[in-house]
């Protein structure tokens, strides 16, 4: 699904990703941890394609498609969605209207006509319930005055909502009280399956608890420097990161 | 992704006026100049009434009298009114019974224009009045209008066939003198049209008018009066295109509005003039008086999407004489290019508990200024007046400016006068958010304009929605910075 080969990106000229290698499977949950500053952030905008970022090495492979060059729109309609650590907020533009905006520029990309108005309404219905969303919060604008959860409730219901190949969540678990943790826990989880994968980045272990992954990858200093299984989590909970300082 | 200079100056080259077209329609103008004689030879023409070229003569001895003004934040050459032909006519006889009878090249024109008039009469129930130069060519409706008792025609068949009534209100709200380009228009307009409702009737359908500028080198000089006899209503559109030509066309309308007692008038205006090239060479000047009158209880919004003209100077304004008044401005101005705009409303509080709302958006892309003016003034005797203005800029790229000039008296110490303003610039942050969700830049600036504008899209008649989302789009094509 995912092949990420000796990635070295910088930005502003200072290199940031100093040959990442990444492998991500079909129906498989990674996460990506590690200290703050390691570059976590980073990966996850050069997958999804912000120009802030120069990729000097190394390549990005989506279902063997290089996506080199390839625009973030292009990358989106491949398939790409990225739960953002900062969601922004647009006035004035509401919820129902710009994912029906974002479903509709998808659907044009793969020569599909707009989704009629009775689907999309019965999709959102569907989707919002499973992440107890309600009606109200639908016609708010975008991210406007919405709480730390509001925010990283209404990622995950764009996610369920655009149903891609690949779903990358930066930090979503920042901001969340256990309550909302487990309600966008159990967004991810329903939306798991066997052609899509996720890969979970964390600072934290706490969200692996309900987002179990199948391999854990500890970034330091822009390069991975270590895989594990769900246990690696388990052991930087327990041990914090400083022992995988002395790693890199 | 985000536009690198060379990509978006390649863009905004290619980017030509859409509806840039000429129909070739022969005409019947007269020579170029601004004299008596051709005022009385205007008045002629249109076989008018002895006290109208009267007053037309009067217009122009205090304009003789005048200098042009030069107090707004806007820089053009000064048009030169000797070389302007003050009367443009299409030869053929207007006054069609069916659209058969129509000139097939002027249906053309509707046709790129988006207005088929058979299309609008059946679908969207509006009566049209399409002014095609200085004549009204096509007038639909009018016998539904008439059950009802309302007038709608041009002003020159008002002057004709209700001389009591234009005598009575012509020039009350805008007097002549007014000001330097109300002068003008008030000599020598041409056309525009006149409505009348009478006294408790609520107009059926929204009337609308569309104005074109199409002769080359003819400057417009549209007279509009609406009058919404007591507690009547009436929604007027108002929406403009014109073809681009290559020197400045003159455009210098004078729309009055009176409101009698509890009264409604709302006034709404998509105006998309062609507004220069990428060098900001050619494009519509577009200096226009608006002005309502508001008697007790009435209530008058104007609401306006301004996307065209090269120079536009336009302030739409209310004057909330009658106790208990109210008087709304809504507006959307948009800059582009090398665009300048100087808009924005006057709020004239006399009565007791009068009051009036400002919301204005502006919007400025390439190197355009876009200015935002308004006067709220308190007379001694506005007891209780309020006032709510809430101005809000929105910049694209780095060499666009905007500007805000609130101006406020108050001479009644009872009054309420709040000013709120922002200003923001679309980010590449939210850009990136809505690429990174597969809507395209161009896509993403639209909605992200169309979310900023929506407090007054929302105030437009629907079909009129539509097509001002539309503009909005096709006017900041291209323009991210």
């Amino acid at each position: 699904m995912l092949t990420i080969e000796n990635l070295h990106a910088e930005v502003e000229g200072r290199a940031i990703l100093n040959g990442i290698d990444l492998n991500v499977k079909a129906g498989e949950v990674h996460a990506i941890m590690g200290p703050n500053g390691s570059g976590k952030s980073t990966l996850s905008s050069v997958i999804a394609g912000n120009e802030d970022y120069d990729v000097t090495q190394g390549k990005i492979l989506l279902k063997e498609k290089d996506l080199s060059g390839l625009d973030p729109e292009e990358r989106a309609h491949l398939g790409i969605f990225l739960s953002f650590q900062y969601p922004v907020e647009i006035p004035g533009v509401t919820v129902t209207n710009f994912i029906k905006t974002a479903i509709n520029a998808n659907r044009k990309a793969q020569g599909l006509s707009d989704l009629g108005a009775s689907e999309l309404l019965k999709k959102i219905r569907e989707k919002s319930t499973l992440l107890d969303i309600d009606s109200k919060f639908l016609s708010r604008s975008l991210n406007e005055g919405f709480s730390g959860g509001e925010k990283k409730r209404n990622e995950i219901f764009q996610m369920a909502m655009l149903e891609p190949t690949l779903a990358i969540l930066d930090e979503t678990d920042s901001g969340l009280d256990i309550d909302a943790l487990k309600i966008v826990a159990n967004g991810v989880n329903k939306f798991k399956a066997k052609e899509n994968a996720v890969v979970v980045i964390t600072h934290y272990q706490r969200l692996l608890e309900y987002i179990v992954p199948d391999f854990v990858h500890v970034l330091f200093g822009g390069k991975i420097v270590k895989s594990g299984t769900k246990e690696l989590a388990h052991e930087l909970e327990a041990k914090g990161y400083d022992w995988i300082k002395e790693l890199a | 992704m985000a536009y690198t200079e060379e990509e978006l100056k390649k863009e905004l080259e290619t980017k030509e006026y859409e509806y840039g077209f000429y129909t070739d329609i022969e005409s019947d103008t007269f020579p170029v100049g601004l004299n008596e004689d051709i005022i009385r030879k205007i008045s002629g023409k249109k076989g008018e009434p002895e006290w109208m070229t009267e007053w037309r003569l009067d217009a122009f001895s205090s304009f003789k009298k005048m200098v042009e003004p030069d107090w707004s934040n806007v820089k053009y050459k000064k048009p030169d009114l000797q070389k302007i032909s003050y009367y443009s006519a299409p030869k053929q006889k207007p006054k069609y019974n069916s659209l058969e009878e129509v000139d097939p090249e002027l249906l053309k024109t509707f046709d790129k224009l988006g207005i088929s008039i058979d299309e609008q009469k059946k679908l969207s129930g509006v009566a049209v009045d399409i002014v095609m130069d200085s004549v009204s060519v096509a007038t639909t409706f009018r016998d539904t209008l008439a059950e009802k008792g309302i007038i709608f025609c041009s002003i020159s068949e008002a002057i004709q066939k209700h001389p009591e009534l234009v005598k009575k209100y012509i020039g009350t709200v805008i007097p002549p003198r007014d000001n330097y380009y109300s002068a003008l228009n008030s000599a020598v307009f041409t056309d525009g049209s006149f409505c009348y409702i009478p006294k408790g009737v609520r107009c059926p359908m929204e009337l609308s008018t569309y104005f074109r500028i199409n002769q080359a080198g003819t400057g417009q000089f549209e007279r509009t009066l609406v009058i919404a006899d007591e507690q009547s209503y009436v929604s007027y559109l108002e929406g403009c295109t014109a073809p681009s030509r290559d020197e400045n066309q003159l455009h210098a309308a004078v729309v009055e509005l009176i409101a009698l007692d509890d009264a409604e008038i709302k006034y709404s205006t998509v105006q998309n003039w062609f507004p220069g090239d990428k060098n900001g060479k050619g494009g519509v000047f577009n200096f226009v008086t608006k002005r309502g009158l508001c008697h007790d209880r009435a209530k008058i919004s104007w609401t306006q999407v301004e996307t065209g003209s090269a120079v536009t100077w336009k302030y739409p304004s209310c004057v909330l004489k009658g106790d208990n008044s109210i008087g709304e401005f809504y507006s959307i101005a948009v800059t582009n290019n090398f665009q300048q705009a100087d808009t924005g409303t006057k709020m004239v509080h006399l009565g007791k508990n009068t009051r009036s709302t400002i919301i204005s958006k502006g919007i400025s892309a390439g190197k355009s200024q876009n200015s935002y003016r308004g006067l709220v003034k308190v007379g001694s005797r506005a007891k209780n007046a309020r006032n709510f203005s809430q101005c809000d800029s929105l910049l694209m790229g780095n060499n666009c400016g905007a500007h805000t000039f609130p101006y406020i008296e108050a001479k009644n110490n009872s009054a309420q006068v709040e000013h709120e303003a922002t200003t923001s610039k679309i980010g590449e942050d939210q850009i990136f958010y809505c690429n990174q969700r597969g809507i395209d830049t161009e896509k993403a600036i639209a909605l992200i304009v169309n979310g900023f504008s929506k407090e007054v899209l929302n105030k437009l008649p629907m079909e009129f929605a539509v097509e001002a989302q539309k503009l909005l789009e096709i006017s900041l094509e291209g323009s991210v910075g």
